[in-house]
């Protein structure tokens, strides 16, 4: 009798012990996937890639509301410039890094990766009320935009166009877009007219051609395609017929020359505090739905593979 | 009969001329007006603090550009490739900024003045003067989103001809700015006149004057040196104001330009523009911050400090 | 000597009612259309405020955060803000009302007036208050923020804007302490109380209408300051509360700035909304700021 209770009562004693263990081992397992993380991960750089960033910042503070991700757009040149002083721990950018920007990450021994998260198709737009303009050759928009630039009205673009003054909006010097544009189309990187409105919020410019007839401005996609009710792509002709920009004509390289990759550049010492390198983590898995919110051009397969091998190569070095 | 015994200090009237006891200077009294002085220094300290701020860059600045250059150059161009540090854009836009402010706010201010000092009654000015410092207390920023959103788009749709206002430009921020000034001026400007002696009027009066009469002859001449320094001081907001010009006025300084309805940037929307979208520190962009910022405060001072005189002037007139 | 008899007349010489010239009435027409034409602005903002942002006047202000896309700008609002503002006013409040009274009672119990380094510092206040904000920004920016390091944190926008309001602070509580009359200074000495006492005791609470008007009106400018703070760190996304001093931060007038310059008319909705939130802030407490200074004015 009783070896029979001593039985019984060890067989529901190891059984209970069995199921507690196993309640705190698989516990312990679900909350290391879901642990609460907590700190800053501060963003900067630029306003190209600022919804990007700023979308993967809200869709992951669903998943960790403790993590603060505050987001700059100072500018592309204004992020490396805070990046390589220690100050962030991702620049974003809308072009890559130069060379005397890499100068100043090695003297404060900042490493980095370079990630490519998004294609972009620079777009150039005019007023959605604007008739004439359809498409614009490169050398038509060297001519507007270059240095000293005689262009004052649309007829001196093409005579066929109306003597109507052109208003033109770009980014400001320390955007990523506007070293793109100068050294795409006018040839030489900076070089640029001096009077039109430059300001390093696009917004500001969608707003500022939105309200002008006759006017032309250049800046990322996403801001074409969030304000279409108000503005019109004009096509781009590099010698190949007039291309349109879009999500197929920029991932097929057919987009000619606005056609540019951007890119979040982190830092090895930021990558190695847990928030930041979940956050990184968080912005590569979920880089589709990112890509689709902040409504840019999605990358190619391949281009994931190196995104998460680029950034591999950083958090295991 | 036993005097009663006397402790020395109510021995004052015991035998003789007693001098007081000097009181025990109290530590306690002492530390805590120290305490005080080191709160009044500390708006010292501010002014240092602001002048240390600028000089450094400022000199840094003037070392790469010349002050000639700077002051007499007509174009701003310092973020592009092309640099130019000729500072006359910004002041330029400004001034018009200011003048056409002023040419709505002291009508406006003056009128009212007069009236809350010699028309209304004592209850009607009581309760129109609060309204009228309540159109002061609304922050900046709504008057400058209220420019862009209320006031262009009637103003374009009233104006003649072909060239339209742009979505930014000098005049819609200068309306608002002008009905922002409105309650500083009126406000000066009505103490000013409640200031002057009721003798003067009633002399006037006594010779048979009207109101209107009174008021622009004999009132508005008395309360002069008040009521230019309630425009100086208006001047001199209307110049150290940002968020109603960096919202409604523009961002263009290449070149000195003087049509109103055309966009323009003025001296607080380059600083706020380039401190807030950041600029290396260090290189000679960021400085062109902190000149700006000195020849800012240099006008202002100024101009504040010529306000100030005229009032201490006609407070001692009157005192 | 004959009396001229004239019943009619009553005995006191009636002044002749002068007859309105229309000069006189234009005039005075005029006046009131200048009062008038400020006060119809002043009603036409507040109106076309709450008309433009009546879709967004609701709870999600307050329970939502501010974000930048499109697809999310239904449900989101300006909490950050809110909380921001709460955090450096707090702050600021903290860091300049104890300074401006202190200073004020110095100048005014305790500062010899005739000493030249009095005079400079009553001359200086006065200048201060003169100064643009974005000046501020730029000492907090190149002192505060760089000098000291502390970074574009609460703290940094706090000390900021205590100094762009001390003068105010410090110039209305000297009105409001020479306002006390001497005889009360002067009874507290005859008792025997020490000047700290008697300032403490006596003259302060005679003055809190005063001072209460002054403090509440230089809080009530420093909420509404967004030129300062854009020199401070503001153009930021923030989506979460303060959690200390050195935090960063956003604040309401920055926010309605920030979503200014959104292309899209949503965002401009939600400004609207939050402009309506900041003006009644402001326009209460400066109400509030009148109210008791009238109602105390003649207590004295």
């Amino acid at each position: 009798m009783n070896r029979n209770l001593l039985g019984r009562r060890l067989l529901a004693g190891s059984a209970v012990l069995a199921l507690a263990l196993t309640a705190a081992c698989s516990s312990n397992g679900v909350s290391s996937s879901k642990e609460e993380l907590t700190g800053e991960v501060k963003v900067d750089g630029s306003s190209t890639v600022f919804p990007l960033t700023s979308a993967a910042s809200e869709l992951y503070a669903e998943e960790q509301p403790k993590v603060k991700v505050p987001v700059g757009e100072s500018g592309t040149g204004g992020g490396f410039e805070k990046f390589c002083n220690g100050e962030t721990d991702i620049s974003d950018a809308s072009r890559p890094i130069k060379d005397k920007e890499k100068q100043a990450c090695e003297a404060k021994g900042i490493k980095y990766a370079e990630l490519v998260v998004a294609n972009d198709a620079l777009t150039v737009v005019v007023n959605k009320d604007n008739s004439f303009v359809d498409c614009l050759t490169v050398e038509q928009l060297k001519k507007m935009w270059q240095p000293k630039s005689t262009v004052k009205t649309w007829k001196d673009v093409d005579p066929k166009f109306p003597a109507e003054p052109i208003k033109l909006f770009g980014p400001g010097t320390d955007s990523g877009t506007f070293d793109y544009f100068t050294a795409e189309i006018v040839g030489e990187e900076g070089a640029s007219r001096t009077d039109y409105t430059p300001n390093e919020n696009d917004n500001v410019l969608v707003q500022g051609v939105a309200a002008d007839k006759s006017a032309l401005g250049y800046f990322g996609f996403t801001y074409y395609e969030e304000n279409t009710d108000k503005l019109k792509a004009v096509k781009i002709d590099s010698g190949e017929g007039c291309v349109e920009p879009s999500s197929e004509n920029a991932q097929s390289g057919k987009y000619k020359p606005l056609a540019r990759p951007l890119f979040i550049y982190v830092s090895d010492k930021g990558v190695k505090r847990e928030e930041v390198k979940s956050f990184v983590d968080f912005y590569i898995d979920n880089i589709d739905d990112i890509v689709k919110e902040a409504k840019f051009v999605p990358l190619t397969d391949e281009q994931k593979k190196t995104l998460q091998s680029e950034f591999d190569k950083l958090h295991q070095a | 009969m036993t005097k009663p015994t006397k402790t020395g200090r109510s021995g004052a009237a015991a035998g003789g001329a007693h001098p007081l006891r000097q009181s025990r200077v109290r530590i306690g009294e002492k530390s805590i007006e120290t305490g005080l002085v080191v709160a009044a220094l500390i708006s010292i300290a501010t002014t240092i603090g602001i002048v240390v701020a600028l000089v450094g860059p400022t000199v840094d600045f003037f070392t790469e550009v010349s002050f000639l250059d700077f002051i007499t150059g007509t174009s701003w161009t310092p973020l592009f490739s092309q640099r130019s540090y000729g500072v006359l854009p910004l002041v330029v836009a400004t001034v018009e900024v200011t003048v056409i402010a002023l040419l709505i706010a002291v009508p406006l201010g003056l009128g009212s003045a007069i009236y809350l000092s010699e028309y209304a009654h004592s209850t009607v000015r009581k309760t129109l003067k609060p309204i009228l410092e309540l159109l002061a207390g609304v922050p900046t920023v709504v008057y400058g989103f209220i420019a862009l959103q209320m006031i262009n788009p009637v103003l374009r749709d009233l104006w003649p001809g072909e060239k339209k206002p742009d979505f930014q430009n000098v005049l819609v921020a200068s309306i608002a700015m002008g009905i922002m000034i409105v309650p500083t001026i009126a406000s000066m400007a009505e103490d000013a006149m409640s200031a002057v002696p009721h003798s003067l009027r009633q002399g006037a009066y006594a010779l048979g004057s009207s109101k209107m009469q009174v008021s622009v002859r004999v009132v508005l001449p008395a309360a002069l040196s008040g009521i230019v320094a309630a425009i100086v001081l208006g001047v001199s907001r209307a110049i150290g104001e940002t968020m109603i010009v960096t919202i409604a006025a523009g961002l263009i300084s290449d070149q000195v330009r003087f049509n109103p309805i055309e966009s323009m940037m003025t001296m607080t929307t380059y600083i706020a523009a380039a401190g807030s979208g950041d600029v290396p520190v260090g290189t000679i962009d960021y400085d062109t911050i902190f000149a700006v910022g000195a020849l800012l405060f240099v006008i202002t001072f100024g101009l504040n400090a010529l306000s100030i005189r005229l009032v201490r002037r006609f407070r001692e007139v009157y005192e | 000597m004959t009396t001229s008899t004239a019943p009619a007349r009553p005995s006191r010489i009636a002044l002749n009612k002068q007859r309105a010239r229309p000069a006189e009435v234009a005039f005075k027409l005029a006046l009131q259309a200048c009062l008038l034409i400020a006060f119809a602005f002043l009603a036409s903002l507040i109106i076309f405020a709450v008309y433009k942002g009546w879709s967004r006047l609701d709870s999600r202000l307050w329970t939502e955060m501010p974000t930048s896309r499109i697809s999310r700008v239904d449900t989101s609002g300006v909490q950050s803000a809110i909380y921001g503002t709460i955090w450096v006013i707090g702050t600021t409040a903290a860091i300049c009302l104890p300074i401006g009274i202190a200073a004020a009672i110095y100048l005014e119990e305790y500062a010899n007036n005739t000493r030249w380094y009095n005079r400079l510092l009553e001359l200086n206040i006065q200048n201060l208050a003169g100064v643009p904000s974005i000046v501020y920004g730029i000492l907090g920016l190149g002192v505060i923020a760089r000098g000291l390091g502390f970074g574009f944190t609460v703290l940094t926008a706090a000390i900021t804007l205590a100094l762009l309001v001390l003068p105010v602070v410090i110039i209305a509580t000297r009105e409001a302490i020479r306002a006390v009359p001497n005889s009360i200074r002067q009874g507290s000495y005859a008792l025997g109380a020490t000047k700290w006492q008697t300032t403490w005791r006596q003259v302060l609470p005679a003055a809190i209408p005063g001072m209460a008007t002054g403090s509440i009106l230089a809080l009530s400018r420093a909420i509404g300051e967004a030129a300062p703070l854009l020199l401070l760190g503001a153009s930021t996304t923030i989506l979460f509360n303060p959690d200390g001093l050195d935090s960063s931060y956003t604040t309401l007038p920055i926010q309605i700035f920030n979503l200014i310059k959104q292309a899209q008319s949503e965002f401009h909705e939600l400004a609207w909304a939050a402009i309506v939130l900041l003006l009644a802030i402001v326009l209460v407490m400066n109400s509030a700021a009148i109210f008791i200074r009238n109602k105390f004015q003649k207590r004295i």
